[in-house]
């Protein structure tokens, strides 16, 4: 139950927004959440938006990822 | 699916575990405190993946088998309160309690309804005026602030039927208590949901004064490996200290309107763990202010002192001390479908996940 899923928000509407994992659109609340907007993701537990996906972060790990495999190759 | 698939390659996973093997040169032991990250590490089989010199032990951050005894039979005395409705998350209607279980309750005609989010109670409250719904509050930090969201809501919109039996809980204390009690690790891989909500300045102490590393990290094979990863530079530098590899969900400051929600209708209370006895300030309970929404000052149910399952371990499970095959009950008497103890319940149960992933 303590799951979170990345979510893609469609559109806000007041405090939920409607989202979507794999094409299946789920309602998210928004009462823990401020400032979403159409496009981004969150990351959906029971029902509510906890926290955005920060598209920057994301891709800086996989780059430090992707260094280590460079560099682990013979 | 974006933000999962890129964290499941396989060249991403085992380049970290050749660098493992290249840098580990201690013995160490870490231990991954959610259920969340027990689970992935058994279906990715990543234990195979790691150097001889790295244990992995599992922890107590499953909050349907934390749940006491005490709790499931007093929400099973609230499913017999007439004209009550029950809500619950899914796994804890199954968890046997002394003398039954709710799964038991509701076949005999209880009202009790599965819910995916708190505020589905909230709205079997307002749709059902002349009934009391009452909605099970389990779960860490990660699920306490919607609760906290919905009684506010609730009150606000002067919904007077709605009411939380709490038996939330908060994760440093237990994690401390077990290093006070003596469980050796050298690291903990913490909870990546629970600090997005908490941020990171609850491990402080942690790493300060019990010297142990704490790397948040997220739920895929490939942030599991890069936080053992990041544990063991650490460890192997002596230098402890509290890290977050899960940075594209957690900031250190965490989330400041869950964390309002939290501390405006919940204050931290002593509360029971299942095998694990009680803990000081690790539970929430809900403030004077919101009493009105509390089902446990509503209802003032007694039970009998309830004891934990003959011959079930969970305890000393959720020690990280053992594990389910040291449990004589484990895959004979003690099966999903048929479950001896609150780990064998949830999908992120220790003692379920070795069943699913048993060889
Ligand atoms: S296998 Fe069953 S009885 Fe044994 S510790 Fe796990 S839940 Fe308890």
């Amino acid at each position: 139950m303590c799951l979170a899923i990345p979510a893609k928000v469609i559109s806000v509407e007041g405090s939920s927004a409607l989202v979507t994992i794999e094409d299946v659109e789920y309602k998210a609340s928004l009462l823990l959440l401020d400032d979403v907007n159409p496009g981004d993701y969150v990351m959906l537990h029971a029902g509510f938006a906890i926290e955005k996906v920060d598209a920057d972060e994301a891709a800086e790990t996989l780059r430090l990822l992707n260094e280590i495999a460079d560099n682990s190759r013979p | 699916m974006k933000y999962i698939d890129e964290y499941r390659k396989k060249d991403l996973i085992l380049a970290v575990s050749e660098e493992l093997k290249k840098i580990s040169k201690k013995q160490i032991t870490l231990m991954e405190v959610c259920g969340g990250h027990t689970m992935a590490i058994h279906r990715f089989g990543l234990h195979a993946l790691l150097p001889p010199t790295i244990h992995l032990l599992s922890g107590p951050g499953c909050p349907v088998c934390v749940s006491s005894q005490h709790f499931l039979d007093t929400a099973i005395a609230c499913s017999k309160i007439p004209g009550a409705i029950i809500t619950t998350y899914g796994d804890l209607i199954r968890v046997p309690g002394s003398v039954t279980s709710l799964e038991k309750e509701k076949a005999d005609g209880a009202d009790i309804r599965i819910i995916y989010s708190v505020l589905e109670a909230l709205e079997i409250a307002k749709n059902n005026p002349e009934k009391a719904v009452i909605f099970l509050g389990i779960g860490f930090e990660t699920t306490a602030p919607a609760t906290a969201a919905a009684i506010v809501q609730a009150k606000n919109e002067n919904i007077s039927n709605f009411f939380v039996l709490s038996a939330h809980k908060v994760m440093p204390p237990v994690m401390k208590a077990l290093v006070d009690e003596g469980v050796k690790i050298d690291g903990f891989i913490a909870p990546g949901h629970v600090t997005a909500i908490t941020g990171t300045g609850i491990y402080n102490n942690l790493a300060a004064v019990y010297g142990l590393g704490v790397v948040v990290a997220g739920f895929e094979p490939v942030d599991m490996m890069q936080a053992i990863l990041m544990l063991t530079l650490q460890l192997e530098s002596a230098a402890p200290k509290v890290e977050i590899q899960y940075k594209r969900i957690v900031h250190p400051e965490g989330n400041k309107i869950a964390l309002g929600l939290l501390e405006q209708v919940f204050e931290q209370k002593d509360d029971r763990w299942r095998g694990l006895g009680v803990i000081p300030a690790s539970g929430l309970k809900i403030r004077e202010e919101f009493a009105a929404f509390d089902a446990e000052k509503r209802y003032l149910l007694t039970v009998p002192e309830p004891s934990d399952p003959k011959g079930c371990i969970c305890g000393s499970i959720l020690r990280g001390q053992k594990t389910p095959n040291d449990c004589g009950l484990f895959a004979g008497k003690c099966t999903p479908s048929d479950p001896v103890g609150a780990c064998m319940v949830s999908g992120e149960g220790t003692c379920a996940t070795y069943y699913k992933y048993r060889s």
